[in-house]
């Protein structure tokens, strides 16, 4: 029972970063459908580098700097050509994979050492607890770190409220001085670095390998997730357990000799991602209390 | 930058041939980078798959299912629909129409090939109905139903043929029987000709298809609806135009032009269901419907030239050792450009320098 909420937790890490990451590019009012690419880039990067550097620490960084690159990519054309976000974001998702399998072709096949668990001193000796806790790779502490700072950066501080006024209504803030699309660009820059996390974690943790496209939706489950959460930090943790939890039900059904045909069980995660969109949609006022009004909208600066 | 008021025709012509020079520029460079030879890579991905004109029909070939997809999707984008679950329709047209030939074998291809094509249209339909009914009855977004639907249906043929379909005589095979000799699409005997290459009547399907469609959306009310309900969706309701109704009409053109699809690649080249009965020609429909600025007939030279670049990507492969994924670059960088293209199209822009960063100013 502890080994199986290990492992429902080290599957929702990824989602963790990459929805984590949305929510803070979507709350500046930009709809960036590329997760999957971004997280991809970050995947194959942080393989490549962690096996030329040996280190998958090394590889945590270099998931970063791809994510955010990729990421850059998406702005120059979304924010600074006012491109269509929709059309871009899926044209960043085709070009990520595709050059993911490129840089990936000559690591296939190779394997890394993982990210070594770090036990926190004392806390880890709580019994069940402890272990279940305090006894996990830097990223598993990273993610929780990242949903509280962000919690806390968009109700407590200055920036927060002014990324949320670019989300909201970006002519106001405009109007105010704001430089709407500098702000978009460092939330789409940090969307993309935290998907780029959340897709190094896959190599270095969860499966030691690169294979094209291993991501297999998790970006679009993580895009699923920020509705989910209606754009609320903590209720991405929440979701992202959840979801990691109906991946795992899957794993270990099979596992166990359901006789359910395994394929029907692999179509859970997407399935439950489509009844929990419906179920959130229903709820109109839910749905709308911290949907940013500027979602996916053209801005155009000195109109 | 400032809309223009006037889109000459030159320039709406001009922008995707711009866009594929530099997106074949752009693609040199990132292969110089990753140590391939960028001119041999591009000669085997532009130049090699067209070489002996048994290939142009292979070219047509594989256009085909792009051809049909896309031009249904064009109606949903005009809408403003974003249907990017081309792919799973496409699969559930596989599985509706691989359904009625497997129950069917006895029938004759008079009756058959028909049945067939409307099942297939119906899978498809069947499968995009269920994002357009959520959007319209509960808000739902359509674009993440559309795609984890995809991943549903991937894993429904994935089951069907490795399991209630699957061939006792298939040597554990994942592939259903063969279907009946009545129930395959043949290829082509061209006059004075001959065959041309895998060249098969889907082909000229495809293309009275668009042709249909390009006639629907230029010169019918219902195509006058659709591009209303996506530019101006105001003044369309203000006409009497309903929004619910446009959205299920264009998801059901989409779907059964994506079902269609996957009834004639199944029946025109495979013969038989098997796990993957698409590669990704949903998604890389999407590109080809911009491509073609979301015209019907220009969707027809838009699926040629992205079949290209997919033999090329097959071609690469066999060659130059390169993953298949490859082709994925060209199509993300192609797509970037394309939509950069019409941010350039349909507005002047002024490049101004205010302290240290760049605007785009309106004039």
């Amino acid at each position: 029972m502890e080994a199986l909420i290990l492992t429902v937790l080290l599957t929702s890490v990824p989602l963790i970063f990459a929805a984590s990451g949305e929510l803070i590019t979507e709350r500046s009012g930009v709809l960036n459908l590329g997760v999957e690419g971004m997280m991809l880039m970050g995947a194959v990067s942080a393989f490549a580098a962690s096996s030329i550097f040996g280190s998958p620490y090394v590889g945590i960084l270099a998931g970063a700097v791809a994510g955010a690159l990729t990421a850059a990519v998406f702005a120059v054309f979304a924010l600074g050509l006012a491109t269509n976000q929709v059309a871009t974001g899926l044209a960043l998702t085709i070009f990520g994979t595709g050059l993911s399998g490129l840089v990936g072709a000559p690591f296939v096949g190779g394997t890394i050492d993982g990210l070594p668990t770090l036990a926190i001193p004392l806390l880890v000796d709580i019994p069940v607890l402890g272990n279940l806790l305090f006894n996990h790779d830097i990223m598993v502490y990273l993610s929780i770190g990242f949903i509280v700072i962000i919690a806390w950066f968009l109700t407590q501080t200055r920036a927060g409220l002014v990324l949320r006024a670019v989300g909201n209504s970006h002519d106001s803030a405009h109007a105010l001085g704001y430089q709407v699309l500098l702000v978009r660009f460092y939330a789409v820059s940090f969307g993309g670095m935290m998907a780029g996390l959340g897709g190094a974690y896959l190599p270095l943790v969860l499966t030691p390998h690169w294979s094209e496209g291993m991501t297999a939706g998790r970006g679009w489950i993580a895009l699923a997730l920020v509705v989910f959460a209606s754009w609320l930090p903590s209720r991405i943790l929440i979701g992202a357990l959840l979801f990691g939890g109906i991946t795992i039900m899957q794993l270990a059904g099979q596992a166990r000799g359901w006789t359910i045909p395994p394929q029907l069980l692999s179509m859970l995660p997407y399935i439950a991602t489509i009844v929990v969109l419906v179920i959130i949609a229903r709820n109109r006022e839910f749905a709308r209390a911290n949907s940013p009004a500027c979602l996916g909208q053209i801005f155009i600066q000195n109109k | 930058m400032t809309p223009r008021k006037h889109i000459p025709l030159s320039r709406t012509l001009l922008t995707p041939v711009v866009s594929i020079v530099l997106t074949l520029i752009l693609g040199a460079m990132i292969f110089g980078l990753l140590d391939y030879n960028p001119l041999s890579a591009l000669y085997e991905f532009f130049v090699a798959p067209i070489s002996r004109p048994d290939q142009i029909g292979d070219l047509f070939v594989k256009a085909c299912p792009l051809i049909i997809t896309a031009t249904g999707l064009v109606f949903c984008y005009r809408a403003n629909i974003w249907n990017i679950g081309a792919e799973g329709q496409l699969i559930f047209g596989a599985i509706f129409s691989g359904g009625a030939a497997l129950a069917f074998p006895d029938w004759p291809a008079l009756i058959l090939l028909p049945t067939m094509v409307l099942a297939g249209m119906i899978g498809g339909i069947f499968w995009a109905m269920i994002p357009a009914l959520l959007k319209v009855r509960f808000n739902t977004n359509e674009i993440l139903v559309s795609l984890m639907l995809t991943y549903v249906a991937a894993l429904s043929i994935d089951w069907l043929v490795r399991g209630p379909w699957r061939d006792p005589l298939s040597f554990g095979f994942p592939l259903t029987k063969m279907y009946s000799d009545a129930a395959l699409i043949h290829r082509i005997d061209v006059p004075f000709v001959g065959m041309l290459g895998q060249l098969h009547w889907g082909v000229v399907g495809a293309l009275i298809f668009s042709c249909v469609a390009a006639f629907l959306l230029s010169r019918t009310i219902l195509g006058f609806q659709i591009k209303v309900m996506g530019d101006a969706p105001r003044a369309g309701r203000f006409a009497g135009f309903n929004p619910h109704v446009t959205t299920i009409g264009v998801m059901a053109i989409a779907g059964g032009a994506a079902g269609l699809a996957g009834m004639v690649e199944v029946s025109a080249s495979m013969g038989q269901l098997q796990p993957n009965v698409s590669f990704g020609y949903g998604f890389t429909a999407i590109i080809v419907a911009f491509l073609a600025r979301l015209n019907p007939l220009g969707v027809i030279f838009a699926g040629l030239i992205v079949a290209l670049a997919e033999l090329g990507g097959d071609n690469a492969q066999i060659v130059l050792g390169m993953p298949k994924v490859v082709t994925g670059v060209f199509k993300g960088i192609l797509l970037f450009m394309l939509l950069a293209g019409e941010t350039f199209n349909r507005y002047h822009i002024q490049w101004q320098r205010t302290g240290n960063k760049l605007n785009l100013k309106e004039k």
